[in-house]
Protein backbone atom coordinates (compact mmCIF):
# COMPACT_ATOMS: atom_id res chain seq x y z
CA UNK A 1 0.00 0.00 0.00
CA UNK A 2 1.41 3.39 -0.93
CA UNK A 3 2.14 5.96 1.71
CA UNK A 4 -0.56 8.52 0.79
CA UNK A 5 -3.27 5.86 0.57
CA UNK A 6 -2.30 4.49 3.95
CA UNK A 7 -2.40 7.94 5.47
CA UNK A 8 -5.80 8.64 3.98
CA UNK A 9 -7.14 5.34 5.32
CA UNK A 10 -5.73 6.06 8.76
CA UNK A 11 -7.30 9.49 8.77
CA UNK A 12 -10.63 8.06 7.65
CA UNK A 13 -10.65 5.39 10.32
CA UNK A 14 -9.74 7.98 12.94
CA UNK A 15 -12.71 10.11 11.89
CA UNK A 16 -14.96 7.06 11.91
CA UNK A 17 -13.78 6.02 15.40
CA UNK A 18 -14.24 9.54 16.74
CA UNK A 19 -17.74 9.78 15.31
CA UNK A 20 -18.84 6.45 16.76
CA UNK A 21 -17.47 7.34 20.16
CA UNK A 22 -19.02 10.77 20.24
CA UNK A 23 -22.40 9.98 18.77
CA UNK A 24 -23.47 6.48 18.03
CA UNK A 25 -25.04 5.27 21.21
CA UNK A 26 -27.50 2.44 21.03
CA UNK A 27 -30.80 2.06 22.81
CA UNK A 28 -32.79 -1.15 23.11
CA UNK A 29 -36.50 -0.48 23.32
CA UNK A 30 -39.39 -2.78 24.21
CA UNK A 31 -42.41 -1.49 22.32
CA UNK A 32 -46.05 -2.50 22.67
CA UNK A 33 -47.20 -3.95 19.33
CA UNK A 34 -49.87 -1.29 18.76
CA UNK A 35 -47.16 1.39 18.57
CA UNK A 36 -45.09 -0.41 15.95
CA UNK A 37 -46.04 1.75 12.92
CA UNK A 38 -45.47 5.17 14.53
CA UNK A 39 -42.30 3.95 16.22
CA UNK A 40 -40.76 2.98 12.91
CA UNK A 41 -41.26 6.54 11.66
CA UNK A 42 -40.03 8.03 14.93
CA UNK A 43 -36.98 5.74 14.92
CA UNK A 44 -35.99 6.91 11.46
CA UNK A 45 -36.28 10.59 12.46
CA UNK A 46 -34.58 9.97 15.80
CA UNK A 47 -31.63 8.19 14.20
CA UNK A 48 -31.27 10.91 11.57
CA UNK A 49 -31.54 13.76 14.09
CA UNK A 50 -29.38 12.38 16.93
CA UNK A 51 -27.10 9.76 15.34
CA UNK A 52 -28.13 7.23 17.97
CA UNK A 53 -29.27 3.79 16.91
CA UNK A 54 -32.63 2.47 18.04
CA UNK A 55 -33.19 -1.29 18.35
CA UNK A 56 -36.88 -2.06 18.82
CA UNK A 57 -38.61 -5.27 19.90
CA UNK A 58 -42.38 -5.54 19.52
CA UNK A 59 -44.69 -7.63 21.69
CA UNK A 60 -47.45 -7.73 24.27
CA UNK A 61 -47.03 -5.52 27.33
CA UNK A 62 -47.53 -8.43 29.75
CA UNK A 63 -44.92 -10.47 27.92
CA UNK A 64 -42.40 -7.62 28.19
CA UNK A 65 -43.15 -7.27 31.89
CA UNK A 66 -42.17 -10.89 32.45
CA UNK A 67 -39.04 -10.53 30.31
CA UNK A 68 -37.88 -7.32 32.02
CA UNK A 69 -38.42 -8.89 35.44
CA UNK A 70 -36.13 -11.71 34.33
CA UNK A 71 -33.25 -9.64 33.10
CA UNK A 72 -34.11 -8.73 29.51
CA UNK A 73 -31.63 -6.14 28.21
CA UNK A 74 -34.24 -3.45 27.42
CA UNK A 75 -33.38 0.12 28.33
CA UNK A 76 -36.64 1.88 27.50
CA UNK A 77 -40.15 0.47 27.74
CA UNK A 78 -43.03 1.87 25.71
CA UNK A 79 -46.02 0.05 27.18
CA UNK A 80 -49.63 -0.14 26.07
CA UNK A 81 -50.89 0.79 29.52
CA UNK A 82 -50.00 2.87 32.56
CA UNK A 83 -50.12 0.19 35.23
CA UNK A 84 -47.34 -2.09 33.94
CA UNK A 85 -44.66 0.65 33.85
CA UNK A 86 -45.89 1.87 37.27
CA UNK A 87 -45.45 -1.63 38.68
CA UNK A 88 -41.97 -1.93 37.19
CA UNK A 89 -41.00 1.45 38.63
CA UNK A 90 -42.28 0.44 42.06
CA UNK A 91 -40.44 -2.89 41.88
CA UNK A 92 -37.14 -1.17 41.20
CA UNK A 93 -36.83 -2.15 37.52
CA UNK A 94 -37.37 1.43 36.31
CA UNK A 95 -35.79 4.76 37.08
CA UNK A 96 -37.98 6.62 39.60
CA UNK A 97 -39.57 9.75 38.12
CA UNK A 98 -38.83 8.86 34.48
CA UNK A 99 -42.36 7.63 33.71
CA UNK A 100 -44.66 9.71 31.49
CA UNK A 101 -47.60 9.23 29.12
CA UNK A 102 -46.41 9.24 25.52
CA UNK A 103 -49.76 8.47 23.89
CA UNK A 104 -53.39 7.75 24.67
CA UNK A 105 -54.58 4.84 22.60
CA UNK A 106 -57.74 4.63 20.50
CA UNK A 107 -59.53 1.35 19.98
CA UNK A 108 -61.09 0.51 16.62
CA UNK A 109 -63.48 -2.21 15.53
CA UNK A 110 -62.06 -3.13 12.16
CA UNK A 111 -62.79 -5.40 9.21
CA UNK A 112 -60.67 -5.98 6.12
CA UNK A 113 -63.89 -5.80 4.07
CA UNK A 114 -65.12 -2.42 2.86
CA UNK A 115 -68.42 -1.20 4.33
CA UNK A 116 -68.62 -4.20 6.69
CA UNK A 117 -68.26 -2.25 9.93
CA UNK A 118 -70.66 0.70 10.29
CA UNK A 119 -69.91 3.97 12.07
CA UNK A 120 -71.87 3.00 15.21
CA UNK A 121 -70.70 -0.55 15.77
CA UNK A 122 -74.22 -1.90 15.11
CA UNK A 123 -72.57 -4.82 13.33
CA UNK A 124 -71.76 -6.18 16.80
CA UNK A 125 -75.43 -6.17 17.86
CA UNK A 126 -76.56 -7.88 14.67
CA UNK A 127 -74.01 -10.59 15.37
CA UNK A 128 -73.98 -12.04 11.86
CA UNK A 129 -70.37 -13.19 11.91
CA UNK A 130 -68.45 -16.29 12.96
CA UNK A 131 -65.41 -14.79 14.64
CA UNK A 132 -64.64 -11.57 16.50
CA UNK A 133 -60.91 -11.19 17.17
CA UNK A 134 -59.57 -9.50 20.30
CA UNK A 135 -56.11 -9.42 21.87
CA UNK A 136 -55.52 -11.62 24.92
CA UNK A 137 -57.07 -9.47 27.71
CA UNK A 138 -54.67 -10.87 30.29
CA UNK A 139 -51.55 -9.69 28.47
CA UNK A 140 -52.61 -6.91 26.09
CA UNK A 141 -54.29 -3.69 27.29
CA UNK A 142 -56.15 -3.26 24.00
CA UNK A 143 -57.68 -6.68 24.58
CA UNK A 144 -58.78 -5.65 28.05
CA UNK A 145 -60.33 -2.48 26.62
CA UNK A 146 -62.15 -4.59 24.01
CA UNK A 147 -63.76 -6.72 26.73
CA UNK A 148 -64.80 -3.51 28.53
CA UNK A 149 -66.48 -2.24 25.34
CA UNK A 150 -68.42 -5.49 24.96
CA UNK A 151 -69.48 -5.24 28.61
CA UNK A 152 -70.59 -1.59 28.19
CA UNK A 153 -72.70 -2.62 25.21
CA UNK A 154 -74.15 -5.57 27.12
CA UNK A 155 -72.79 -8.02 24.57
CA UNK A 156 -70.23 -9.95 26.61
CA UNK A 157 -72.37 -13.07 26.95
CA UNK A 158 -73.92 -13.09 23.47
CA UNK A 159 -70.57 -12.79 21.73
CA UNK A 160 -68.42 -14.89 24.07
CA UNK A 161 -68.58 -17.98 21.87
CA UNK A 162 -67.40 -16.01 18.85
CA UNK A 163 -64.28 -14.52 20.41
CA UNK A 164 -60.87 -15.56 19.12
CA UNK A 165 -57.75 -14.28 20.83
CA UNK A 166 -54.50 -13.06 19.36
CA UNK A 167 -51.52 -13.15 21.70
CA UNK A 168 -50.95 -9.46 21.07
CA UNK A 169 -52.61 -6.74 19.04
CA UNK A 170 -50.43 -7.49 16.01
CA UNK A 171 -51.64 -11.09 15.80
CA UNK A 172 -55.21 -9.88 16.31
CA UNK A 173 -54.85 -7.62 13.29
CA UNK A 174 -53.41 -10.54 11.32
CA UNK A 175 -56.48 -12.72 12.08
CA UNK A 176 -58.74 -9.98 10.68
CA UNK A 177 -56.45 -8.96 7.80
CA UNK A 178 -56.35 -12.55 6.47
CA UNK A 179 -60.17 -12.68 6.67
CA UNK A 180 -60.15 -15.59 9.12
CA UNK A 181 -62.05 -13.39 11.57
CA UNK A 182 -64.60 -11.12 9.89
CA UNK A 183 -63.85 -8.32 12.32
CA UNK A 184 -61.86 -7.53 15.43
CA UNK A 185 -60.88 -4.93 17.99
CA UNK A 186 -57.47 -3.51 17.03
CA UNK A 187 -55.51 -0.37 17.79
CA UNK A 188 -56.62 2.46 15.53
CA UNK A 189 -52.95 3.19 14.83
CA UNK A 190 -52.64 -0.12 13.00
CA UNK A 191 -55.17 0.83 10.32
CA UNK A 192 -55.07 4.62 10.32
CA UNK A 193 -52.87 7.33 8.87
CA UNK A 194 -53.31 11.08 8.54
CA UNK A 195 -56.97 11.33 9.41
CA UNK A 196 -58.38 8.29 7.67
CA UNK A 197 -58.70 4.53 7.84
CA UNK A 198 -56.20 3.12 5.36
CA UNK A 199 -58.05 -0.06 4.32
CA UNK A 200 -61.26 -1.98 5.05
CA UNK A 201 -63.90 -0.46 7.29
CA UNK A 202 -63.73 0.64 10.92
CA UNK A 203 -65.69 1.99 13.86
CA UNK A 204 -63.57 4.29 16.00
CA UNK A 205 -64.77 3.20 19.43
CA UNK A 206 -65.83 6.12 21.68
CA UNK A 207 -63.43 6.45 24.60
CA UNK A 208 -66.35 6.48 27.05
CA UNK A 209 -66.99 2.76 26.43
CA UNK A 210 -63.74 1.66 28.06
CA UNK A 211 -61.13 2.78 30.57
CA UNK A 212 -58.66 5.15 28.89
CA UNK A 213 -55.70 3.38 27.30
CA UNK A 214 -52.97 5.57 28.74
CA UNK A 215 -49.68 4.37 27.32
CA UNK A 216 -46.71 5.14 29.52
CA UNK A 217 -42.99 5.16 28.78
CA UNK A 218 -40.39 4.24 31.37
CA UNK A 219 -36.61 4.46 31.52
CA UNK A 220 -35.50 1.04 32.73
CA UNK A 221 -32.67 0.43 35.16
CA UNK A 222 -30.46 -0.94 32.38
CA UNK A 223 -30.85 2.32 30.43
CA UNK A 224 -29.85 4.60 33.30
CA UNK A 225 -26.84 6.64 32.29
CA UNK A 226 -27.11 5.69 28.61
CA UNK A 227 -27.30 9.00 26.69
CA UNK A 228 -29.12 7.32 23.80
CA UNK A 229 -31.89 6.10 26.11
CA UNK A 230 -32.30 9.49 27.71
CA UNK A 231 -32.22 11.17 24.30
CA UNK A 232 -35.01 8.91 23.09
CA UNK A 233 -37.27 9.76 26.02
CA UNK A 234 -36.83 13.49 25.55
CA UNK A 235 -37.30 13.03 21.81
CA UNK A 236 -40.64 11.32 22.45
CA UNK A 237 -41.76 14.36 24.45
CA UNK A 238 -40.81 16.72 21.60
CA UNK A 239 -43.08 18.25 18.92
CA UNK A 240 -41.71 16.19 16.04
CA UNK A 241 -42.58 12.87 17.68
CA UNK A 242 -45.91 14.27 18.88
CA UNK A 243 -46.92 15.10 15.31
CA UNK A 244 -46.16 11.54 14.20
CA UNK A 245 -47.99 10.03 17.17
CA UNK A 246 -51.11 12.13 16.49
CA UNK A 247 -51.07 11.29 12.79
CA UNK A 248 -51.73 7.65 13.75
CA UNK A 249 -54.89 8.53 15.67
CA UNK A 250 -53.50 8.64 19.21
CA UNK A 251 -54.47 11.39 21.64
CA UNK A 252 -51.83 13.29 23.54
CA UNK B 1 -56.26 -28.45 43.78
CA UNK B 2 -53.24 -27.35 41.75
CA UNK B 3 -54.93 -27.77 38.34
CA UNK B 4 -58.02 -25.77 37.42
CA UNK B 5 -60.91 -27.03 35.32
CA UNK B 6 -59.52 -24.98 32.44
CA UNK B 7 -56.26 -26.92 32.80
CA UNK B 8 -58.07 -30.24 32.65
CA UNK B 9 -59.98 -29.05 29.60
CA UNK B 10 -56.68 -28.14 27.94
CA UNK B 11 -55.14 -31.52 28.83
CA UNK B 12 -58.17 -33.41 27.52
CA UNK B 13 -58.16 -31.37 24.31
CA UNK B 14 -54.44 -31.98 23.82
CA UNK B 15 -54.86 -35.74 24.28
CA UNK B 16 -57.74 -35.79 21.78
CA UNK B 17 -55.71 -33.81 19.28
CA UNK B 18 -52.65 -36.05 19.62
CA UNK B 19 -54.67 -39.28 19.40
CA UNK B 20 -56.61 -38.23 16.32
CA UNK B 21 -53.52 -36.83 14.62
CA UNK B 22 -51.54 -40.03 15.28
CA UNK B 23 -54.36 -42.22 13.96
CA UNK B 24 -54.66 -40.17 10.76
CA UNK B 25 -50.90 -40.11 10.30
CA UNK B 26 -50.54 -43.89 10.69
CA UNK B 27 -53.26 -44.28 8.06
CA UNK B 28 -51.85 -41.90 5.46
CA UNK B 29 -48.21 -42.15 6.54
CA UNK B 30 -47.99 -45.92 5.93
CA UNK B 31 -48.54 -45.81 2.14
CA UNK B 32 -46.28 -42.74 1.85
CA UNK B 33 -43.51 -44.45 3.83
CA UNK B 34 -43.95 -47.67 1.85
CA UNK B 35 -43.66 -45.82 -1.42
CA UNK B 36 -40.60 -43.88 -0.17
CA UNK B 37 -38.97 -47.14 0.95
CA UNK B 38 -39.65 -49.07 -2.28
CA UNK B 39 -39.87 -46.61 -5.14
CA UNK B 40 -37.05 -45.95 -7.58
CA UNK B 41 -38.87 -42.99 -9.10
CA UNK B 42 -37.06 -39.67 -9.44
CA UNK B 43 -39.95 -38.24 -7.39
CA UNK B 44 -38.68 -40.06 -4.33
CA UNK B 45 -36.21 -37.31 -3.47
CA UNK B 46 -38.63 -34.38 -3.76
CA UNK B 47 -41.46 -36.19 -1.94
CA UNK B 48 -39.13 -37.25 0.87
CA UNK B 49 -37.93 -33.67 1.19
CA UNK B 50 -41.48 -32.31 1.35
CA UNK B 51 -42.39 -34.80 4.07
CA UNK B 52 -39.30 -33.76 6.06
CA UNK B 53 -39.89 -30.02 5.67
CA UNK B 54 -41.55 -29.55 9.09
CA UNK B 55 -38.29 -30.71 10.70
CA UNK B 56 -36.53 -27.68 9.32
CA UNK B 57 -39.16 -24.98 8.92
CA UNK B 58 -40.02 -22.81 11.88
CA UNK B 59 -43.61 -23.43 13.05
CA UNK B 60 -44.32 -19.79 12.24
CA UNK B 61 -43.83 -20.51 8.54
CA UNK B 62 -46.19 -23.48 8.62
CA UNK B 63 -48.67 -21.55 10.77
CA UNK B 64 -48.54 -18.54 8.49
CA UNK B 65 -49.13 -20.54 5.31
CA UNK B 66 -51.90 -22.54 6.96
CA UNK B 67 -53.58 -19.35 8.19
CA UNK B 68 -53.49 -17.80 4.74
CA UNK B 69 -54.39 -20.94 2.76
CA UNK B 70 -57.16 -22.06 5.14
CA UNK B 71 -58.63 -18.53 5.33
CA UNK B 72 -61.67 -17.47 3.31
CA UNK B 73 -59.51 -16.31 0.39
CA UNK B 74 -57.08 -19.25 0.44
CA UNK B 75 -57.13 -22.43 -1.63
CA UNK B 76 -58.05 -24.75 1.25
CA UNK B 77 -60.48 -22.17 2.66
CA UNK B 78 -62.35 -21.89 -0.67
CA UNK B 79 -62.56 -25.67 -0.83
CA UNK B 80 -63.88 -26.14 2.75
CA UNK B 81 -66.36 -23.32 2.22
CA UNK B 82 -67.65 -24.90 -0.98
CA UNK B 83 -68.28 -28.08 1.04
CA UNK B 84 -70.28 -25.99 3.51
CA UNK B 85 -67.75 -26.59 6.29
CA UNK B 86 -66.79 -22.95 6.79
CA UNK B 87 -63.14 -22.17 7.41
CA UNK B 88 -60.69 -24.21 9.45
CA UNK B 89 -58.72 -21.71 11.58
CA UNK B 90 -59.99 -21.31 15.14
CA UNK B 91 -61.46 -24.82 15.08
CA UNK B 92 -60.42 -28.23 16.38
CA UNK B 93 -60.52 -29.61 12.83
CA UNK B 94 -58.08 -26.88 11.80
CA UNK B 95 -55.65 -27.91 14.55
CA UNK B 96 -55.88 -31.54 13.38
CA UNK B 97 -55.02 -30.53 9.81
CA UNK B 98 -52.12 -28.38 11.03
CA UNK B 99 -50.82 -31.14 13.32
CA UNK B 100 -50.95 -33.76 10.57
CA UNK B 101 -48.64 -31.58 8.47
CA UNK B 102 -46.45 -30.70 11.40
CA UNK B 103 -45.96 -34.21 12.80
CA UNK B 104 -45.81 -36.07 9.50
CA UNK B 105 -42.01 -36.67 9.40
CA UNK B 106 -42.10 -38.10 12.90
CA UNK B 107 -44.42 -40.85 11.70
CA UNK B 108 -43.26 -41.35 8.12
CA UNK B 109 -39.52 -41.57 8.77
CA UNK B 110 -39.56 -44.38 11.39
CA UNK B 111 -41.96 -46.31 9.16
CA UNK B 112 -39.76 -45.76 6.12
CA UNK B 113 -36.70 -46.96 8.07
CA UNK B 114 -38.58 -50.05 9.22
CA UNK B 115 -39.78 -50.87 5.70
CA UNK B 116 -36.30 -50.41 4.26
CA UNK B 117 -34.82 -52.68 6.94
CA UNK B 118 -37.08 -55.53 5.84
CA UNK B 119 -35.31 -55.70 2.51
CA UNK B 120 -36.35 -57.57 -0.64
CA UNK B 121 -35.89 -61.14 0.50
CA UNK B 122 -38.98 -61.72 2.68
CA UNK B 123 -41.12 -60.15 -0.04
CA UNK B 124 -39.63 -62.43 -2.70
CA UNK B 125 -40.15 -65.46 -0.51
CA UNK B 126 -43.76 -64.44 0.04
CA UNK B 127 -44.20 -64.03 -3.69
CA UNK B 128 -42.83 -67.53 -4.45
CA UNK B 129 -45.35 -68.85 -1.92
CA UNK B 130 -47.99 -67.14 -4.06
CA UNK B 131 -48.99 -64.52 -1.54
CA UNK B 132 -50.76 -61.55 -3.13
CA UNK B 133 -49.49 -58.02 -2.45
CA UNK B 134 -52.11 -57.34 0.26
CA UNK B 135 -51.56 -60.71 1.88
CA UNK B 136 -47.80 -60.05 1.86
CA UNK B 137 -48.29 -56.63 3.40
CA UNK B 138 -50.50 -57.81 6.26
CA UNK B 139 -48.83 -61.20 6.94
CA UNK B 140 -45.19 -60.32 6.33
CA UNK B 141 -44.52 -56.58 6.31
CA UNK B 142 -46.72 -55.50 9.21
CA UNK B 143 -45.35 -58.01 11.73
CA UNK B 144 -41.75 -57.35 10.67
CA UNK B 145 -42.23 -53.56 10.83
CA UNK B 146 -44.06 -53.62 14.17
CA UNK B 147 -41.29 -51.83 16.12
CA UNK B 148 -41.32 -49.12 13.46
CA UNK B 149 -45.04 -48.64 13.93
CA UNK B 150 -44.59 -48.40 17.70
CA UNK B 151 -41.88 -45.74 17.29
CA UNK B 152 -43.94 -43.86 14.72
CA UNK B 153 -47.04 -43.82 16.93
CA UNK B 154 -45.16 -42.74 20.05
CA UNK B 155 -43.18 -40.03 18.25
CA UNK B 156 -46.19 -38.70 16.36
CA UNK B 157 -48.26 -38.58 19.54
CA UNK B 158 -45.53 -36.98 21.63
CA UNK B 159 -44.62 -34.43 19.01
CA UNK B 160 -48.25 -33.34 18.64
CA UNK B 161 -48.54 -32.99 22.42
CA UNK B 162 -45.54 -30.66 22.30
CA UNK B 163 -46.82 -28.56 19.42
CA UNK B 164 -47.01 -24.84 20.10
CA UNK B 165 -46.17 -22.42 17.32
CA UNK B 166 -48.60 -23.70 14.72
CA UNK B 167 -51.45 -23.87 17.22
CA UNK B 168 -50.68 -20.37 18.44
CA UNK B 169 -50.86 -19.02 14.91
CA UNK B 170 -54.06 -20.69 13.73
CA UNK B 171 -55.85 -21.50 16.99
CA UNK B 172 -57.14 -18.23 18.40
CA UNK B 173 -56.83 -19.51 22.00
CA UNK B 174 -60.44 -20.72 22.38
CA UNK B 175 -61.18 -22.74 25.55
CA UNK B 176 -62.13 -26.38 24.86
CA UNK B 177 -61.60 -25.92 21.12
CA UNK B 178 -58.06 -24.74 20.45
CA UNK B 179 -56.46 -23.92 23.81
CA UNK B 180 -54.04 -26.83 24.21
CA UNK B 181 -51.65 -27.33 27.14
CA UNK B 182 -48.68 -25.55 25.57
CA UNK B 183 -50.81 -22.46 24.85
CA UNK B 184 -52.30 -22.58 28.34
CA UNK B 185 -48.77 -22.55 29.79
CA UNK B 186 -47.84 -19.59 27.59
CA UNK B 187 -50.94 -17.74 28.84
CA UNK B 188 -50.02 -18.37 32.46
CA UNK B 189 -46.47 -17.15 31.93
CA UNK B 190 -47.69 -13.99 30.17
CA UNK B 191 -50.11 -13.31 32.99
CA UNK B 192 -47.32 -13.92 35.56
CA UNK B 193 -49.29 -16.81 37.08
CA UNK B 194 -46.16 -18.87 37.60
CA UNK B 195 -47.59 -21.35 40.11
CA UNK B 196 -50.15 -22.64 37.61
CA UNK B 197 -47.56 -22.54 34.83
CA UNK B 198 -45.24 -24.72 36.94
CA UNK B 199 -47.82 -27.45 37.47
CA UNK B 200 -48.55 -27.81 33.77
CA UNK B 201 -44.96 -27.28 32.62
CA UNK B 202 -43.69 -29.80 35.17
CA UNK B 203 -46.30 -32.27 33.99
CA UNK B 204 -45.15 -31.83 30.39
CA UNK B 205 -41.52 -32.34 31.41
CA UNK B 206 -42.34 -35.56 33.22
CA UNK B 207 -44.50 -36.78 30.33
CA UNK B 208 -41.79 -36.10 27.75
CA UNK B 209 -39.16 -37.82 29.86
CA UNK B 210 -41.32 -40.92 30.27
CA UNK B 211 -42.04 -41.05 26.54
CA UNK B 212 -38.33 -40.97 25.70
CA UNK B 213 -37.60 -43.55 28.37
CA UNK B 214 -40.29 -45.76 26.89
CA UNK B 215 -38.78 -45.42 23.42
CA UNK B 216 -35.26 -46.20 24.61
CA UNK B 217 -36.57 -49.05 26.72
CA UNK B 218 -38.07 -50.67 23.65
CA UNK B 219 -34.76 -50.12 21.87
CA UNK B 220 -36.49 -48.35 19.04
CA UNK B 221 -35.33 -44.78 19.13
CA UNK B 222 -35.58 -44.08 15.44
CA UNK B 223 -36.02 -40.41 15.85
CA UNK B 224 -36.72 -38.32 12.84
CA UNK B 225 -34.90 -35.37 14.36
CA UNK B 226 -35.62 -32.73 16.96
CA UNK B 227 -38.72 -30.64 16.69
CA UNK B 228 -40.13 -27.54 18.25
Amino acid sequence: MSQPVRQALLALSAVWLASTQALAGEVQVAVASNFSAPLQVIARDFEADTGHKLLASFGATGQFYAQIKHGAPFEVFLAADASTPATLEREGEGVVGSRFTYAIGTLALWSAKDAYVDGQGEVLRRGQFQHLAIANPKAAPYGLAATQVLASMGLSQTLEAKLVEGQNIAQTLQFVATGNAELGFVALAQVYKDGQVTRGSAWIVPAALHEPIRQDALLLRKGQGNPAAEALLSYLKGPKAAAVIKSYGYQL
Amino acid sequence: MPLSSADFAAIWLTLQLATLTTAILLLIGTPIAWWLARSRSWLKGPVGAVVALPLVLPPTVIGFYLLVSMGPNGVIGQFTQSLGLGILPFSFAGLVVGSVFYSMPFVVQPLQNAFEAIGERPLEVAATLRAGPWDTFFSVVLPLARPGFVSAAILGFAHTIGEFGVVLMIGGNIPEKTRVVSVQIFDYVEAMEYAQAHWLAGGMLLFSFLILLLLRGSGQLQTAGSGR
